[in-house]
């Protein structure tokens, strides 16, 4: 507390650097395998999607799976800014993420009244009906799929990924993030506590929406092509699966998860059946032994390479 | 005029009149009694006062702002605080998180400050330190600040939720059922411990309990309220000594 | 008789056959969720896993159509029991968005366990039945949509016996109003739950064997779709409500064919999720449900 730069950020700020460094000095001297490149964006993608789903689902305890709704509004708007307005790449993205914020401030307007799992099915209907818009929607291609040039570079998807769990996290550590965290913990004593649950329900969805927009925009200029099925409510499972594994309310975690999920799809991407029965296998699993995740609500941090006394400010600051 | 006055409150579940024709006056810094029997309507009264419930009849007046139809959010933003009679804490955050959660509403800090860690975020966490630290050390709770609240023992429980509320600067304390579970010495600290509060927090209390002796000790003025009506008010002495009360009681022994 | 009154009836005929096959599927979710509060995101998986039994009895072992619909409640009955004891069970204390994720996480294993097992490839339904077409009046009523009708109000009728008249059937009542009451009661709470997941999974399984006879083919992932509007048509009857399963089945099955009559069938799926957003927002207890809230 008080000392606003300890020894955990700068090791991580290290440790930031030296990914980005390691990758790009390899991109540089044309040594990494198309293969890892893709993953490796893949994995900024599914970071952001993962923690701003964290946000929703773990922070604030309201049960989303209609996340690929977001991430599709995200890439389609964003596709659309540069395909047929040749708007800039930030610009595209700003507005992917700012219209899927949009559609999750109105869609959660309504359904936020909706508690545990009658909200996740209202989520996943939201999600499909997404798809089926775009689906139907021949200015974008519709089932075909919609092509947008190749604009993001790992740069860009590596800072965009760390600046999203800055502040995400950073919103956490708020007194507005222990708005939401309260709501997870118990609604009615956090009405009564003062808090205006509605408001910060609200505010954890449009956030989050907001992230996965942002993740959706980089995806549509990277991948080439973007197609409806892409966000079936199969990849808002799959980004489920990566926030429950981590731990619900763990930012840390989701990164965790992301990472170790993509990775694993990646290496059996063969495999497609087997990839996703040792995934259902996993969740199961996980639900029976571990049922807050790898991590539960703790962050995992540097900090065992510190002092022994840095052990409260790196868990609490 | 009083703090809070409450007018011809009546409340209904389908047919069941669970509040009827209720009329309460409290003024500031006032300790008052709601006693009653089980299932009396004591918890209900709490519930219509806090916007848990929605009253069928009659109003709510406080610091003379009509009440009706605040939720319970805006009733604690207007100066109103509350405990539960099955605690609620926020069992699991640490002590700290629990009460710094209710200055939340006195945050002075924006999301977007918050977003980027401008000053007014250091600064407003800075405060919310102090303060939260401060209650705690009133509580006698400083040394678990950084402990999650479950593990803390019942009644260290029953005071971080009491300090909680206290956390969100009330006019008005609503206490319902403080010492439920606690032995006849603990009831005592908590007796001192609520009129100790009163002075120190310049605030009015409501105290809903059964535990008599602490109501008879503590509280200047005492409702009784028996299937929903109120039967008596008065001193504790004028309460003691009312037979309807002593029926309504019946085969309770009043102190 | 014009040319519209002619086609609205057969977009009724098509809809109840569509309905029927919602229903059947909507009673184990509902069934369920009454029982345990879980979304049992598996049971249109369930219902894929019947289908393929029933396709192996048609065809391996060249049953007829009333056999092979038993094999396959059978099949489905012991596969929804062994779900229950192994996944679910464990986690009955555990939060409903746990039960939830482990639900899902049935769910992708036997779609793609499946994929394992019988490969992705369509499989074709041997015609169990003649192709016989009855032109009423200028409606087409195929022999399979009789079949498909009759089947599920016979299973239907069947149910509302087991659960209104039958030991089990009060347990399940019993269990489901109050689980520790029953339990206090001497109602073997474990068996009952299993005794639930039973029906309801030979009663998907039946659908899937209509579906197959029905569409002519099945797949490992025929189950999602079909489950989840089941699971809508659960809810818009009001969920853990018995005939508000079967009247919201039959409605969602309508509903999709008028929307395809009208020519926008690529927007059906939409609209049985707006209609699922609607109901929860507006009366999420269902059509036939209480509301019910919160002690403080």
């Amino acid at each position: 507390m008080g000392k606003r730069i300890n020894r955990q950020s700068v090791l991580t700020l290290v440790g930031v650097l030296l990914v980005y460094a390691i990758v790009q000095g390899s991109i540089f001297m044309d040594i990494l395998p198309p293969f890892v490149a893709l993953t490796l964006i893949q994995v900024c993608i599914f970071i952001i999607l993962a923690t701003s789903l964290n946000l929703i689902n773990g922070i604030t305890g309201q049960f989303s799976i209609g996340h690929a709704g977001f991430m599709a509004i995200g890439a389609y708007v964003a596709a659309i800014v540069v395909v047929k307005f040749h708007g800039p790449l930030l610009l595209a993205l700003i507005a992917g993420a700012a219209a899927a914020a949009v559609a999750g401030f109105l869609i959660g307007l309504p359904t936020l009244r909706l508690k545990g799992d009658y909200l996740a099915i209202a989520t996943l209907g939201f999600g499909e009906i997404v798809r089926i818009v775009f689906l139907n929607t021949s200015y974008v291609g519709g089932a075909s799929g919609f092509s947008v040039p190749k604009t993001i570079t790992w740069t860009w998807a590596f800072w965009l990924t760390v600046l999203s769990i800055i502040i995400i996290r950073n919103f956490i550590k708020s007194t507005h993030g222990r708005a939401c965290i309260s709501i997870r913990e118990n609604e009615i004593a956090a009405d009564v506590m003062g808090i205006n649950t509605t408001k910060y329900k609200i505010m954890a969805f449009t956030i989050g929406a907001f992230f996965a927009g942002l993740a959706g925009g980089i995806y549509a200029n990277y991948l080439y092509i973007i197609q409806p099925l892409t966000f079936s409510f199969l990849k808002s499972f799959d980004i489920l699966v990566m926030v429950v594994l981590g731990g619900l309310g763990s930012l840390t975690g989701s990164v965790l998860g992301a990472v170790v999920m993509t990775v694993v799809s990646a290496a059996l991407s063969g495999w497609p059946e087997w990839r996703l029965v040792i995934t259902a296998v996993l969740l199961i699993v996980m639900m029976i032994f571990r049922p807050k995740g790898l991590l539960g609500t703790k962050e995992f941090s540097l900090s065992f390479l510190g002092k022994k006394g840095d052990k409260n400010a790196s868990s609490k600051d | 005029m009083p703090l809070l006055k409450i007018d011809k409150l009546s409340k209904s579940f389908g047919g069941l009149k669970a509040v009827s024709n209720l009329n309460i006056e409290i003024n500031d810094g006032e300790l008052i009694g709601l006693i009653g029997p089980n299932g009396a309507g004591k918890t209900t009264v709490f519930n219509l006062l806090t916007g848990v419930y929605e009253p069928t009849e009659g109003s709510v007046k406080f610091q003379s702002k009509d009440m009706r139809g605040l939720k319970p959010y805006q009733v604690t933003q207007s100066g109103m605080a509350r405990t539960f009679q099955n605690i609620r804490l926020f069992s699991d955050l640490t002590v700290i998180e629990n009460v710094k959660i209710a200055y939340h509403q006195r945050s002075s800090y924006s999301t977007l400050s918050a977003f980027l860690r401008l000053p007014s975020y250091y600064a407003g966490e800075e405060e919310m330190q102090r303060k939260a630290m401060e209650l705690l050390k009133i509580f006698n709770l400083e040394d678990k600040a950084e402990e999650v609240a479950k593990n803390l023992p019942y009644g260290e429980q029953r005071r971080l939720e009491i300090a909680r509320a206290l956390g969100t600067e009330p006019k008005l304390l609503l206490l319902d059922e403080p010492a439920a579970g606690m032995n006849p010495q603990e009831t005592h600290d908590l007796m001192n411990l609520i009129r100790w509060i009163r002075q120190q927090f310049n605030l009015a209390i409501l105290l809903i309990e059964h535990d008599m002796s602490l109501v008879m000790g503590v509280c200047e003025r005492i409702y009784v309220l028996d299937y929903g009506m109120i039967i008596a008010q008065g001193t504790p002495d004028e309460i003691k000594n009312n037979p309807k009360v002593i029926e309504a009681y019946l085969g309770e022994e009043v102190v | 008789m014009g040319s519209v009154t002619e086609q609205v009836l057969q977009q009724i005929v098509n809809g109840l056959s569509l309905g029927s096959i919602y229903a059947l599927v909507a009673l184990g979710y509902t069934m369920v969720y009454g029982i345990i509060k879980l979304i049992n995101f598996a049971h249109g998986d369930v219902m894929m896993v019947g289908a393929y039994a029933g396709w192996f009895a048609t065809t391996t072992l060249h049953m007829s159509f009333i056999p092979a619909l038993l094999i396959a409640m059978t099949v489905s009955a012991i596969l929804g029991v062994l779900i229950e004891r192994i996944a679910y069970k464990p986690l009955r204390n555990a939060t409903r968005i746990a039960s939830l994720i482990t639900a899902i996480g049935v769910s992708f294993f036997l779609e793609y366990g499946g994929m394992l097992v019988v490969s992705p490839q369509m499989r074709t339904y041997p015609p169990v039945f003649p192709d016989t077409i009855y032109n009423v009046g200028g409606i087409i009523i195929k022999y399979g949509d009789i079949v498909m009708i009759v089947t599920s109000i016979v299973l239907m009728v069947l149910l509302h016996g087991i659960v209104k008249y039958t030991k089990i059937g009060k347990a399940m009542r019993a269990v489901s109003f109050d689980t520790e009451a029953a339990l206090l009661m001497g109602i073997n709470v474990n068996n009952t739950i299993s005794a639930t997941f039973a029906i309801g999974s030979a009663l998907a399984a039946a659908a899937g064997v209509l579906m197959g006879v029905y569409f002519n083919t099945i797949n490992p992932l025929m189950g999602i779709i079909p489950g989840l509007k089941a699971f809508v048509a659960a809810v818009l009857g009001g969920i853990g409500i018995i005939p508000g399963a079967m009247v919201g089945g039959f409605f969602l099955g309508l509903t999709e064919s008028f929307v395809s009559g009208l020519g926008a069938s690529t927007w059906r799926d939409a609209v049985a999720f707006l209609i699922l957003i609607l109901v929860l927002i507006v009366k999420p207890s269902g059509l036939f449900g209480k509301n019910i809230r919160e002690k403080v």
